[in-house]
This record gives structure tokens, sequence and C-alpha cells, in this order.
């Protein structure tokens, strides 16, 4: 599990870990907390395109539905299975084991800092 | 209980509106107690109440299979006084509160001319001549004017005490022994172990006199306690203290709405609003139409809806995604044909029941398609899912 502050962010409160030419993807403490429990999860395939700002999954809870948003052009390499079975993990541990999605690109959009996401939430 | 308008159902785009906070949000009395136990809050009706302690989920099973408390001081409380308060009320409502014995309560609605529902009420008769009327949060400035309109003509007392009252529901199967077990508050009236459902009983906490009735939103037995707003917090305490031992949690506006779906209990502004009949609702029974004299509402009543008005049914689908307010709902087509783009009914309120483990939802659907057992989809955002329409509720507490 990443640190959060070397995390990058953006503002629909995803998180952004970028190792490589890899990036993985998962929803922020804050959008899980404000979804409450979640109870449904919808993942892109494995290999399928995603293009930046493009809706590409769901994540429900009991109260309301929250978008997947592509934080980044790229094909899917890998969706986490382990929250598709058990999407309580998603407000567990949003940050590490509740990953989403990884993602193979070839350029970096201009994300969100640490400090920056953080301003951002406070508001 | 019923519950003012409730649909925090957000996508995460939109989410910096939810931290939007307007000058004229209001605190609950409870409302540090809240913040001290980490809850997360949002706007109900101009108030800043719980939606969760953390949890929706936990706090949905713990109503289910312990107990749960609530803060629903949000809640609008009128009282009506006088010698023509049985028969005003019989004029202003649709139900028959002259019939209702003291310390009897009574669910019923405020109409308009036209047969559409103000609001949804409980009406508790404290004595002779004497009601307690608990109105939606959100509706307490168009119940209150419309009392005070119908009453010019009777010897009665309308008085909105909502500033002054404090509303704590403890529900669930150890509701009973949680009450029992508070120290500091003694029953004077009727014993809680004799209490029916829809009674009540008076109290008193701490030289304070606190209101009990044996009612609920959530589908499962308990009580609710109507307390000066200065005593509110102490009473919420010594309730949190005694049920430590009997699986007592505090929960919020979240598992409230889960719990009174799984009900089939409506919700204003979802299932009930002024352009709806309680007819269409499942409410028929709700208007007293064999009662004397003339009440606000009664000659529309009497027409009826239009021809093929939409009537609340039920909903059940499979999988795990549930339907959700203002989906569509629309004829099943056969395989290789092409849907209906035409909805026959919409979904008012739906989730994925944390009791049943499937989605349900509540949905307003033209009644000839429900006569006729037409199947039926239900659009969840581009996808149509098969839909089985089922009797409310959803779900029944077993009869002890």
């Amino acid at each position: 599990m990443a640190e959060q502050k070397d995390l990058q962010y953006t503002a629909e409160h995803e998180w952004v870990l970028v190792e490589g030419d890899t990036a993985t993807v998962g929803i922020t403490a804050y959008a899980a907390d404000k979804l409450g429990d979640v109870v449904y999860v919808d993942l892109p395939k494995v290999g399928s395109d995603l293009a930046e700002g493009s809706v590409v999954g769901e994540i429900e809870s009991t109260k309301s539905v929250g978008e997947l948003f592509a934080p980044i052009n790229g094909s899917v390499l890998e969706a986490n299975e382990a929250v598709v079975a058990d999407p309580s993990i998603v407000n567990s541990d949003p940050f590490g084991d509740g990953w989403l999605i990884k993602v193979q690109f070839t350029e970096l959009p201009t994300l969100l800092s640490f400090d920056e996401y953080s301003a951002l939430v406070a508001e | 209980m019923t519950e003012g308008e409730f649909h925090p159902q957000p996508s995460r785009s939109q989410e910096n509106s939810l931290t939007d906070n307007s000058a004229h949000e209001r605190n609950s009395p409870l409302h540090d107690i809240h913040v001290a136990g980490g809850a997360s809050f949002t706007d109900f009706a101009g108030w800043q109440m719980p939606v969760s302690y953390g949890s929706d989920l936990a706090e949905h099973h713990a109503v289910r299979t312990t107990a749960g408390i609530f803060d629903i001081s949000h809640m609008a409380e009128i009282t009506v006084t006088g010698p023509d308060a049985a028969a005003f009320l019989d004029f202003a409502l649709a139900g028959k509160l002259s019939a209702v014995k003291p310390s009897q309560a009574k669910y019923s609605l405020l109409l308009n001319d036209e047969g559409g529902i103000i609001d949804d009420l409980v009406v508790y008769s404290r004595a002779e001549s004497n009601y307690l009327v608990v109105a939606n949060a959100g509706n307490r400035f168009a119940v209150v004017p419309a009392l005070l309109e119908r009453a010019t003509a009777f010897d009665v007392e309308v008085s909105d005490l909502s500033d002054e009252i404090s509303l704590i529901a403890v529900q669930g199967p150890a509701s009973r022994a949680i009450l029992e077990a508070t120290d500091t508050l003694t029953v004077e009236g009727t014993p809680l172990a004799e209490l029916k459902y829809y009674w009540s009983t008076d109290a008193d906490f701490a030289g304070t006199s606190v209101f009990i009735g044996r009612t609920g939103y959530t589908g499962e037995d308990g009580f609710e306690l109507y307390v000066d707003v200065a005593h509110a917090a102490a009473l919420w305490q010594a309730l949190v203290a005694a049920g430590a031992d009997h699986g007592l949690v505090p929960a919020g506006l979240a598992s409230r709405d889960t719990l009174r779906l799984e009900a089939g209990m409506p919700l204003y502004g979802h299932e009930l609003g002024v352009d709806t009949f309680p007819v269409q609702a499942g409410l028929g029974r709700v208007v007293a139409l064999t009662k004397e004299g003339d009440f606000v509402g009664r000659a529309a009543i009497e027409a009826g809806p239009a021809q093929n008005a939409r009537v609340l049914v039920g909903l059940t689908t499979e999988g795990r995604r549930a339907g959700r307010a203002d989906y569509g709902v629309f004829i099943a087509a056969p395989d290789g044909v092409e849907p209906a783009t035409e909805p026959v009914g919409i979904i008012t309120s739906g989730a994925l029941s944390p009791t049943l483990g499937f989605p349900i939802a509540m949905a307003y659907v033209d009644a000839n398609v429900v006569e006729a057992g037409t199947p039926l989809t239900i659009d969840v955002r581009g996808t149509r899912i098969p839909a089985s329409i089922v009797s409310l509720p959803f779900y029944k507490r077993e009869a002890k």
C-alpha cells in the first residue's frame, strides 16, 4: 500500500499510483465515505481501451451510485476481481486492497498532487 | 413514523455540492454527540442530520437483529387542543381521528382539495381533546399553515412545538429491554410490556416528562421518545449506555431509508406527493370515507383518480444492480424485439435490500399493466433488467 502523499489524484475523487507505464486506480477514502457501504462494483474488461474522462465503471452503495471515470488514456491490464467479489473492501481499504483497475498508459495527464487534492476535499 | 424527502444519490462527480453547506442549515440538539460519534452528515430538509456513523449496512442489520437509536429531531411536532379538537381533525385530515382512543396513535394524511397528499402524519391522542400531530420536517411549513387555516371554524388551538421537542427513536427487537434497562427513565403510564403497537405511554426522565409511542419507521418493534430539547442529549446518552449490553448502535438516515423501504413504508417526496391520490399509493384504507361530515379532499377522493392512473407496486430484480428513484419501468420485449421506448412506470425508491440480499424497489406503474401481469423491465442506466411485481412489504418481522 502506497502512502497517500505519494499518490496522484483527480477531481472525481480517484487516486492514481504510477509505476513505470502502469497506473493503478482506485477511489479515495473521502469518496468511499461519501458513498457509504459499497455493495456492487462494475469494472471494465481486461484489454479494453479507456479514454480519459469517460465513464468506465460503477461503484454502487446502498444509497447511491458512483461512476468510475478513466483518469488516463490506456488499456486495462487488470481489474480487481477481489473487489468485485467483496465490494466492502472499497470501504475497508480504499487506498490498498480496494484498488479497482491497473491501466497501461503511454502519456500521463496532469493530475492533482496530495496537497492539491487535500485542499479540494477541505473546501 | 414518516420521513421527509431523502435522496442522497449523487454521482461522485457531483460530490462537491455535498460540501456546499448553506447558511440555513440547522443542527439537532444532539449534533455534538453525533460529531463525537464519528457521524457523517447529510442535509435533510434544511437540517444537518447523521447519515451514518460508519457503516449503514451494519446499522441496518443491527435494527433487524438487536436495536438502533436514531435522532429524528428534525420531525415536526404540532399540538391540537381544545373542545373541538377531535371534530377539527376529522375535518382537516383524511382519517377518523375522533375514533382514536386516548393514548392511541393513528397514521393519517393531510390532503388538499384535489385529493393530493400534502403530508403523511402520525397523530397521537394524548387525552380527550388533546392530540400530537407529527409531520415530516420538509413539510412543516406546509402542514402548519394548512392546519391553522382549517381551524378557523373550530374551537381549537394549533401550536407548532417543533423547535421545543426532540425525537429519539429506538428500533429493533431489543428496544423494549433497552428502555426498561434505562434506570433514569421511569414509565408512569402503561408499562412497556403491555403497550401495544401504535399506542403510547408517559415517562419521567430526570424530572422532565417524556412521551413514548410504540411506533416507528423501520418495520421492527420499537419506540419513539418525545422529549424537550434541553433533555435530549442526556436521554440519548442514557439510552445508549443502557443499550450497550443489548447490541444498540447509533443509526443514521441511510439505514433508516433502507429499513423503511424493506418494510414497504412510503417516503414523502418519493412515494407520496401533492399529485398522488391515497388510493394510488395503496393508502385508500387511511381515508375514512364512511365518517360523517365533510373533510378536506373528500369530493376529489370520491371522484377518484383518472382512469388507468398509476399505482404503487413493489418490484424485485435479480442480480445486485438496484433500480433507483426516477429510473423508468418498461414492458419487457421478447428476444429480438426492439425494447419499448415509452415507460409504463417510474421507480420512486430502490436499493439492494440488505436483509433480503436482492434488489427491491417501489414504483408507480400504469394500472392496466399491473392488472394484466405484463412482464416488466427496469432501465438501470441503459441496461434493461427483468423485474417482477411483488406484494408489499418486502420484509415483515415475525409475529411474536
